[in-house]
């Protein structure tokens, strides 16, 4: 019975400290400004919340240090989506009754933003996602922008480069058919690559699979130039271990799911390419700036979500900025006027509020990255 | 129905009643904001669910881990019927769009029930939690694979339609007619059968029958909820209705006891606002969220309530009995 009662007395305590901690939260006046950011920050995708809360708070620090916003510190509130709709609802709902947010820098992923959509859309939010690459997320809604560039776009961007810089024929596709963002990629790789080459092979895989020998035996049978694998780092690691394995001559192609994979399959990725939002090698003051106080803060090397993160927040704030209020209409229509250099490169939006912008591609050489071009997929 | 049923029955309407106007006057004045409000409906929607797969495994006995796949097909029939009306009836009312997109979500998912539910409850235990788990995972897996419903990328454009009213009168009418039905003489057929399948058949219960009778009831109100879901949220992904969903439906199930819908009620409300309580404690809330269901499983292993119902009646009948008791020992 004695740990019964144990368990009841830290069950109780642990009640009570939420009812208090929910009591200190009461409305103050507007002296800090606060942004919202949603993100899966536990669970399985909890590196790709983390990283967009690190760079937004990373820069909400260098705007304070540098005196706020018209004199206001800003504050970045983060809540946790582990990645659900319902969680995301809950938690948008929350920074706009409980915190009183002015904007919002999210949802970190597709699902979660285009389940506040509708919502935000109603409260004329102003929403900059700055990872949300589905293409519906920001259509017939003004006040949703985006800091990185859709699906579609990367795809056709990816098939320009397959084309154009490596001279490419012939390209198979190998993506995920229950994944949206590898979907998106695929459709539109497809389509690109088709003007001027052949696509040999369109396969779809599940998120299970893993044993791909099969299918990239009967790829390498049509013998393509260049492979399109728009998938995350754990699922591509496998496969390109697997075309190692096979000894396949094939040069592979991917999105900006290929992030960070120098970590982990740095042997296995030498020498082939992907397209992400920034290169941590470019030259460019801004970028080599951002790397290192990344580093210096969080002590790791920043992914591109934690650079778009970065992006969004610093353009949230000039618009906030040039809007001299906190009303959302006024701060809506400075962000559809954006014009700014970032880490992620020159950021201007067109009529969806999706950006304009040149896509970095990367190669893996002797395991670190290094800019091989950056190409525009129009 | 004798009086003192009768009676039981207008103070829960009463109380009901009650609670709506409490609600909405908190509502009116801004004591609840529209977070806790989005919270309310989260929890009408997981009563829903809880209630019905209570029915499945609390009432009927047979464990089923596929909640999740009756509530997607109730989510995306209700999504594209909604989505249909709204492009051919210009104009029609968002209530009679509702109704009809349920109505139409509840059939198609009941229809599902009956096809899994005549080959699957054959089986027994295991082996019904094994088909059903599979029945899950295969409705997801088409979802994805086809055109109509956007596949991985996502059903977009659904009208958002479930407000606060009306999710709260269809919540109160989904529990009224379960627990009409499960007072009621096929309900009696169901417990049966939880209780001793041969010994049911033995006294001339159609056991296959009302098994699938209750599988298809539960699947429907299940696409009821899912269709409520699809109407709030106005955005659908197959991932949304993978296993953990069905695994989170089923814990407020056992935790609100197996065969008690006041049980799963609550526990749908505990569950649904613990983890936005935990909010403050930032990413160590999912671990305290565990270690809290830990905690109430160690205290009520049967549930919170067990089989048995809470009501008001009885809360009254215990309080006399103790003030009884209290009377009797002071005249000693």
């Amino acid at each position: 019975m004695n740990s019964k009662r144990l368990a009841l007395v830290m069950a109780l305590v642990l009640m009570l400290s939420t009812l208090l901690s929910g009591c200190g939260a009461k409305a103050e006046e507007v002296t800090v400004i606060k942004l919202g950011v949603i993100g899966p920050l536990t669970g399985d995708y909890s590196m790709y919340g983390t990283s967009v809360e690190e760079g937004a708070k990373l820069a909400a620090k260098e705007i304070n240090a540098a005196g706020g916003i018209n004199g206001k510190q800003i504050e970045i509130i983060a809540y946790d989506s582990k990645g659900d709709k319902t969680e995301a609802v809950n938690a948008y709902n929350r920074l706009r009754d409980q915190d009183g947010i002015i904007g919002l820098i999210g949802g970190t992923f597709s699902g979660t933003t285009l389940s506040i959509k509708e919502i935000a859309k109603t409260d004329n939010m102003p929403v900059l996602t700055p990872t949300a690459t589905n293409g519906e997320v920001t259509l017939d809604a003004a006040n949703i922008f985006r800091a990185c560039y859709t699906d579609p776009y990367q795809g056709a961007t990816a098939a320009v480069f397959a084309a154009q810089e490596l001279g490419a024929k012939k390209a198979a596709v190998l993506y995920n058919i229950e994944d949206p963002y590898s979907e998106g990629l695929a459709v539109a790789f497809n389509e690109k690559f088709s003007a001027t080459g052949t696509v040999t092979n369109y396969e779809g895989y599940t998120k299970n699979d893993a044993d791909f020998k099969a299918v990239l035996t009967k790829i390498a049978a049509e013998d393509p130039d260049v492979i399109f694998l728009p998938d995350y780092v754990a699922k591509v690691g496998v496969i390109l271990s697997q075309i190692k394995e096979l000894g396949l001559d094939i040069v592979a192609i991917g999105g900006d799911g290929w992030d960070g994979i120098e970590a982990d399959y740095a042997e296995v990725a030498e020498g082939h390419y992907f397209a992400n939002h920034y290169s941590k090698t470019d030259e460019y003051e801004v970028v080599q700036n951002f790397v290192k106080a990344y580093e210096t803060e969080w002590s790791k090397s920043p992914s591109a979500l934690a650079a778009l993160a970065y992006d969004s927040t610093y353009i949230m704030a000039k618009a906030i900025e040039k809007a001299g209020s906190t009303e959302a209409a006024a701060i809506i229509s400075e962000l559809a006027k954006t014009d700014a250099d970032g880490v992620t490169g020159h950021v201007t939006f067109d009529a969806n509020g999706d950006p304009v912008k040149d896509i970095s591609i990367i190669q893996i050489v002797n395991g670190g990255h290094k800019l091989a071009a950056k190409v525009s997929g129009n | 129905m004798d009086r003192k049923i009768l009676k039981n029955y207008a103070i829960n309407i009463l109380v009901i009643i009650a609670i709506y106007i409490l609600l909405k006057v908190l509502m009116g004045t801004g004591v609840i904001s529209r977070y806790h409000q989005g919270i309310i409906i989260f929890i009408m929607i997981n009563i829903i669910l809880a209630t019905s797969l209570n029915l499945a495994t609390g009432f009927l006995g047979q464990l089923t881990l596929g909640h999740a796949g009756f509530m997607a097909v109730g989510a995306y029939v209700s999504a594209m019927t909604a989505v249909a009306l709204k492009a051919n009836f210009k104009g029609m009312p968002d209530l009679v769009m509702l109704i009809i997109s349920l109505a139409v979500a509840a059939v198609a998912s009941a229809l599902v029930g009956i096809v899994i539910g005549v080959p699957a409850l054959r089986l027994r235990g295991d082996y019904l939690a094994i088909i059903t788990l599979g029945f899950g995972e295969v409705i997801r897996v088409v979802i994805n694979n086809i055109k109509a419903t956007g596949g991985a990328q996502g059903f977009t454009g659904i009208p958002k339609i479930s407000t606060f009213d009306n999710v709260f009168w269809i919540t109160v009418l989904v529990v009224l007619f379960l627990y009409r039905l499960t007072h009621s003489r096929q309900g009696r057929a169901i417990l049966s059968i939880r209780e001793d399948e041969i010994a049911a058949e033995a006294v001339g219960v159609k056991t296959t029958h009302f098994k699938v009778m209750g599988f298809a009831i539960a699947a429907s109100i299940a696409g009821i909820g899912g269709g409520l879901y699809a109407h709030y949220i106005a955005f659908l992904d197959p991932n949304t209705f993978n296993f953990m969903r069905s695994v989170e439906i089923l814990v407020i199930v056992v935790l609100g006891g197996m065969g008690s819908l006041t049980g799963s009620i609550l526990a749908a409300i505990v569950l649904t606002i613990m983890p936005e309580a935990l909010r403050s404690f930032a990413n160590y809330r999912l671990l305290l969220y565990s270690f809290m269901l830990i905690i109430m499983m160690i205290f009520r292993p049967k549930g919170i309530f067990g089989t048995g119902e809470f009501s008001w009646q009885g809360f009254y009948d215990r309080y006399q009995m103790r003030k009884n008791a209290l009377l009797k020992r002071e005249q000693e």
